[in-house]
Order: C-alpha cells, then sequence, then structure tokens
C-alpha cells in the first residue's frame, strides 16, 4: 500500500444556502498525479482551494502528510500553488518573483540563491531571471509560476488550470513538460482541468467531479473503459458516447427492431434486466472490413459527414436515435449512403436507465 | 494567373474632407465655448497686471499699457485682513500645515479600508461599507454642528489639528470606495498566490498592492488636494483667525469694506490661491484619466 499524502475526510463547504462540495473524500498518494476533472462549477477548483487552504471548510478534515492542516495557513501546509492566470508580481522581476515566498519564511540569502539557481535550471528560465513578468511570453510567464511553487521545496503542487490560457500548441508543448517535471521530482501533484486530453495525458488518477462529489476515481484508462455512471461516460470521450434506449432481457439488449447480444460483457450484476442506456463510443465502432469479426451487424444511413483529416465522423440514425460513428480518415462516405458498422459487446457500457449506474 | 488591372475611381483610403459643414459648426461651437470660459481667467490675469489708475480707466479687456508685478507682491506679503498686514502668504503656509497631515492621514486610511474591504472579506464587511458610502451622501451642513460639539469635547476645536480630523474623517468615505474599487479589480489569483506564498496582511498590502497602485493613489492626492485646498466652509467654522487656511483668509482680504477696492490685488490674490490645484492638474492630468478609469472597470 502506498503512503497518503493529502487525505481529504468528509470535506463539506457552502456558501450561504448553496452547497459547493458535499461529504467529500479524497485521498492522494505520495508521488501520484492526481486529476480533478469537471465541468465548470462541478467544485473542482473550489475543492483545490480548500487544500491551500485559501478557502475555510465548513466541515470536515484535510490531512496533508499525515498532518491536520484543516486550520493551517496556506504558507504553513507544504503546499505550492500555480495558477490559471499565472498570478505573478507585476512589479517584481522572475528573481523577485521566484524568491518572495522564500524571503517571507525568511530563509537565508545563500539558500534562497541557490534554489533559485536550480528552480530556474530545472525550468530552463535562466536567461528571464532579471526580466519583469510583463516582458515574458505565455509560456515563459507559466514556466515562472510553476518555478514559485518549486522554489519553495514543497511536498504537494496544486494546478488551477494552469495551461487554459496558453494556445494549443504551447498547451500540447507544456503538458509534455509538466509530465517530464513529475517524472523527476516525484512529488505529489493535484491538478484540476475542464480539458479531458490533459487529464487523460498526465494522470496517473482521475477524479471526476460533478455537483460537489466525486463521481468516479480510478486510473484514465478505468474511466475510459469502464466509467461508472452515465454521467462519466458522457463526458470523457470526444465524441461523446452514443447512447441507445434498450431494454436488457436475459443478456440480450433490445432497441427497437435491433436484438444485442451482450456475450462478453463484463457484468457488474450479472442477473441485471430491465431498462438500460447502451453505450458506445463511436471510436469502437468497426466499420469496412472489420465488421464481419463483430458480434453484431447492421446497417445505418449516413446523415451527415465530419472529415477531421485524422479521422472521419459520421452522424448517422440508429433505431431513430442519432449515432456517430468514427471512421479512418481515408474513409470516403457521402451522405444519403447506407453504411455497414459492427458492434463489440466487449467494448461496450450498459446504464440502468433510472439510476444511471453502470450494470 | 493574369496580371491585376485596377480602374479608375476609389481607390485606397477613404478621403476626409477638413472644412465640412460639419466641422466647421462642430469647432465653431466648441471654440466659442473655449473663449467663454476662459474669458474671466484671462480678466484676471490682466487686471492683475495692472495699476489702479489704469483699471480706474475702465477697459475690463484691455490687455494692460504698463506691465506691474505689484499688486502680485502687496496680495502676497502687505495686504490687509484685520489687523494683520502680512498677506496672503499666513494663509498660504495654513493651508500648507492643514493640507499634508490631513493629505497623509486620509490616504493611508482610506487606502488600507479600500484593501481590507476589497480582499479579506470580513462578517460585516459589506453592512460597513454601506455605512461609509451613505456617508458620502450625508450633506456637510447636518454635520457642522455636531462636529463643533465634537472638536470641543476631544479639545481640538479652533485648532490646526481639528481641521485635519475633519478633513481626514469628510475624504473618508469616497476615498475608500475608490481604494476599494480599485483594489477589487486586481486579479483575485494574486492576492491567493501572496498568501500562499507566506505573505500576510501587511505583506500584501505594501509589497504587492501598494506598488501596482499609482494611478489610484495620484487620482486620491489630486481629489484631495484641490478638495481640501479648496475648502472655504470647515475652514472658517473650525479654525480660528490665526490658523485660517488661505481660502478664508483670500476672502476677508477680498471682502475687507475699509479703503480702496483694489481690483488689482483681489485678482492676483485670488490667482495666488487657485495656484496649488492648478499646478497638481497639469502635473498630474494624465495619470489622474487613467487612474478614474482604472478604478471605474469593476464596482
Amino acid at each position: 500500500m502506498q503512503e497518503v499524502s493529502v487525505s481529504v475526510r468528509k470535506l463539506d463547504l457552502s456558501f450561504a444556502a448553496v452547497t459547493v462540495l458535499h461529504q467529500l473524500d479524497l485521498d492522494v498518494y505520495d508521488g501520484e498525479f492526481l486529476v480533478l476533472l469537471g465541468s465548470s462549477g462541478c467544485g473542482k477548483s473550489t475543492l483545490l482551494n480548500c487544500i491551500a487552504g485559501l478557502l475555510d471548510a465548513t466541515d470536515g478534515q484535510i490531512f496533508i502528510k499525515g498532518k491536520n492542516v484543516t486550520w493551517a495557513e496556506p504558507s504553513e501546509r507544504g503546499i505550492g500553488m500555480v495558477f490559471q492566470s499565472y498570478a505573478l508580481y507585476p512589479q517584481m522581476s522572475v528573481e523577485g518573483n521566484l524568491s518572495f515566498g522564500l524571503k517571507n519564511a525568511r530563509v537565508p540569502k545563500a539558500e534562497i540563491e541557490k534554489r533559485v539557481a536550480r528552480a530556474a535550471q530545472v525550468l530552463q528560465i535562466e536567461p528571464l531571471l532579471k526580466r519583469k513578468p510583463g516582458a515574458l511570453s505565455g509560456g515563459q510567464r507559466q514556466r515562472v509560476a510553476i518555478g514559485r511553487a518549486l522554489v519553495r521545496d514543497v511536498d504537494v503542487f496544486l494546478f488551477d488550470e494552469p495551461l487554459s490560457n496558453l494556445d494549443a500548441k504551447l498547451r500540447a508543448d507544456l503538458r509534455v513538460e509538466l509530465k517530464r517535471l513529475h517524472n523527476q521530482l516525484q512529488n505529489t501533484m493535484i491538478y484540476v482541468t475542464h480539458d479531458q486530453i490533459e487529464a487523460m495525458t498526465l494522470a496517473d488518477r482521475i477524479a471526476i467531479m460533478k455537483g460537489g462529489s466525486i463521481q468516479q476515481l480510478g486510473s484514465p484508462d478505468e474511466i475510459y473503459n469502464r466509467p461508472m455512471n452515465k454521467y462519466v461516460a458522457d463526458f470523457i470521450g470526444s465524441p461523446a458516447m452514443n447512447f441507445l434506449e434498450g431494454k436488457l432481457d436475459n443478456g440480450v439488449i433490445h432497441v427497437g427492431e435491433h436484438a444485442f447480444p451482450m456475450a462478453g460483457y463484463d457484468f457488474v450484476d450479472a442477473n441485471a434486466t430491465g431498462d438500460v442506456w447502451l453505450g458506445i463510443r463511436p471510436e469502437h465502432i468497426a466499420t469496412g472490413n472489420s465488421t464481419s469479426s463483430a458480434a453484431f451487424q447492421t446497417t445505418v444511413e449516413v446523415d451527415i459527414v465530419e472529415p477531421t483529416g485524422a479521422d472521419t465522423l459520421v452522424l448517422a440514425n440508429l433505431a431513430g436515435s442519432p449515432f456517430r460513428v468514427r471512421m479512418d480518415g481515408q474513409a470516403r462516405v457521402r451522405p444519403g449512403e447506407n453504411l455497414v458498422i459492427g458492434i463489440n459487446p466487449a467494448s461496450a457500457s450498459v446504464f440502468d436507465r433510472h439510476s444511471e449506474q453502470r450494470l | 494567373m493574369s496580371e491585376r488591372v485596377l480602374e479608375d475611381g476609389p481607390r485606397g483610403a477613404k478621403p476626409t474632407k477638413r472644412l465640412s459643414r460639419k466641422n466647421i459648426i462642430l469647432y465653431g461651437i466648441l471654440l466659442l465655448v473655449a473663449i467663454y470660459y476662459l474669458l474671466p481667467l484671462y480678466v484676471m490675469i490682466v487686471t492683475s497686471l495692472k495699476g489702479m489708475p489704469e483699471i480706474r480707466l475702465g477697459n475690463v479687456f484691455s490687455p494692460p499699457v504698463e506691465i506691474t508685478f505689484q499688486p502680485w507682491v502687496k496680495a502676497w506679503a502687505e495686504a490687509c485682513t484685520g489687523i494683520n498686514c502680512d498677506g496672503l502668504s499666513r494663509g498660504f503656509w495654513n493651508s500648507v500645515r492643514i493640507l499634508i497631515p490631513s493629505l497623509v492621514l486620509s490616504i493611508s486610511i482610506a487606502s488600507v479600508n479600500g484593501y481590507a474591504l476589497a480582499n479579506w472579506r470580513f462578517k460585516g464587511s459589506e453592512v460597513f461599507f454601506n455605512i461609509l458610502i451613505i456617508g458620502a451622501f450625508i450633506p456637510y451642513q447636518v454635520m457642522l454642528y455636531p462636529i463643533v460639539i465634537l472638536l470641543r469635547e476631544i479639545g481640538l476645536y479652533g485648532s490646526l489639528w481639528g481641521l485635519v480630523l475633519v478633513h481626514t474623517i469628510f475624504g473618508m468615505p469616497i476615498l475608500t470606495l475608490l481604494f476599494r474599487n480599485y483594489f477589487a479589480s486586481i486579479p483575485d489569483e494574486l492576492f491567493k498566490a501572496a498568501r500562499v506564498d507566506g505573505a500576510g496582511f501587511w505583506g500584501i498590502f505594501l509589497r504587492i498592492m501598494l506598488p501596482m497602485s499609482l494611478p489610484i493613489f495620484v487620482v486620491a492626492i489630486i481629489l484631495q488636494v484641490t478638495g481640501i485646498w479648496n475648502d472655504f466652509l470647515f475652514g472658517v467654522v473650525y479654525t480660528k483667525p490665526d490658523v485660517y487656511p488661505m481660502t478664508v483668509q483670500l476672502n476677508n482680504i477680498v471682502n475687507s469694506v475699509q479703503g480702496v477696492k483694489e481690483y488689482n490685488v483681489n485678482m492676483a490674490a485670488t490667482l495666488l490661491t487657485g495656484l496649488v490645484p492648478l499646478i497638481i492638474y497639469f502635473a498630474s492630468g494624465k495619470l489622474f484619466v487613467r487612474g478614474i478609469a482604472a478604478g471605474a472597470v469593476k464596482g
């Protein structure tokens, strides 16, 4: 069993009548890269601010490295934080920004210089030390912001959507760098984002949040392949998962006139029956030659074709529901044509129609 | 691809007509209004540079035939109010001695107020702020007499420090509002980052917020300098002749009933009194506009 680094226990937070976090439990392991993922307003940033000590919890406890820090000041918690807007002090040079926290903690001058130099070297910002934040590009500013957390030699790094303000290419570059940094430092990192690509690529584990509670906590692989409820299934994956209304009966799901034999699907509850959602990811639908090996084949009529270069997205209609299929970029299909598709039950997901939990 | 050919007719930037009817009307009106507005100032300057014999000729608008600075000297150093005949200079120094402490005191307190209200929301901070703002809308006249009693009770009535206290109190609502709005416009994450970095209430204020707030300080200084310098009511109510500010003394010089009306001296004295706010405006006009705009973004 790995050691727990950050432990959130039964955390409640409400502003007046609005409950933002509700009885939230979360353990983050030492050296783990945990991503809090969710749409805006789900409470992910609030949770991060609570861990940082910038917001006071209404009830519950927070432990960092086994120490109860529920009432501790942010600077006493052994955390470093990186913000979306970088939040660099505009009147100070990069060096001043990096050393500000250390000066507040009355670290000896020689030690400050040593740590600033090391952080600058790790982040490759040595030539920028004398500049003001205004003279830096977005990517450079975010590096300085990371450096500010780095110099403080903290146990836990907190990231609040650090890449959201950057353009797409820079974001991809910095994402790789963050991953490299984590491999190098082996610190615990908690990272808030609404970008599922960032979450999938960076995380050891992802916590999907909605309405102030965690919907599912698991590795990117589990989250993607075995979503525990319909919300998670719908949230992860782009384009989103297709959902067909069906009736589960004796291992067969009936959708309209189609019958999907679910042999090979790993049921949570083997005796489940009744109204269900059958979820199938657009990228798990076989087309062309590979349809013959699929357990179930049918023909759909192509409605709209969206070529994106690498892939071609096809919007079709299956049993009265819109149905997306992701095809190879070289596939040539036209609206109005018939398309033969194949579906394998092993890659599908089945959810109860009422509880929306995985079956 | 074939060579593109440009046809005759409109090409490039659209030409603008300088002397269009619209422009003539527009600039004509602007010019007229400017003359109307500047005429009194012109009359004052011209009159203050004339000798009394020339003024008696009655040509108010004519430039001085013989320029003399004697009225200015007299206004500054010799004009009489009651038994004192040392001119406006005494009032000037009184005003300076009232202005500097009022300025420093009101701005230091209001800036901390605004910072606390914007960044360290405490229970009841909104109520406190609203009460403070209501203070800005209560007419001064209502509070004149209660403050006389208050100053008498604490033994400051009639003294220079009493007036300083009054200016500090009356500057508080509007200055606090100004500073609060400015600090509220500074991104919240900056404040959070400083807290994570271990800076406290004063550390964040002095090392993060203050260096970023030059524009709003300039606005506050201009508001206070002109307000306090031009104040007449508080000066005449709360001080004694020894410590009368410049405006009160100016009034006494201009309205003195004995002897001949020396219009040139009066004009010079008035111009001298207005010089301080004027200099402040000219020196910091640009920063003033920027600061007002910066404070106005978020309310």
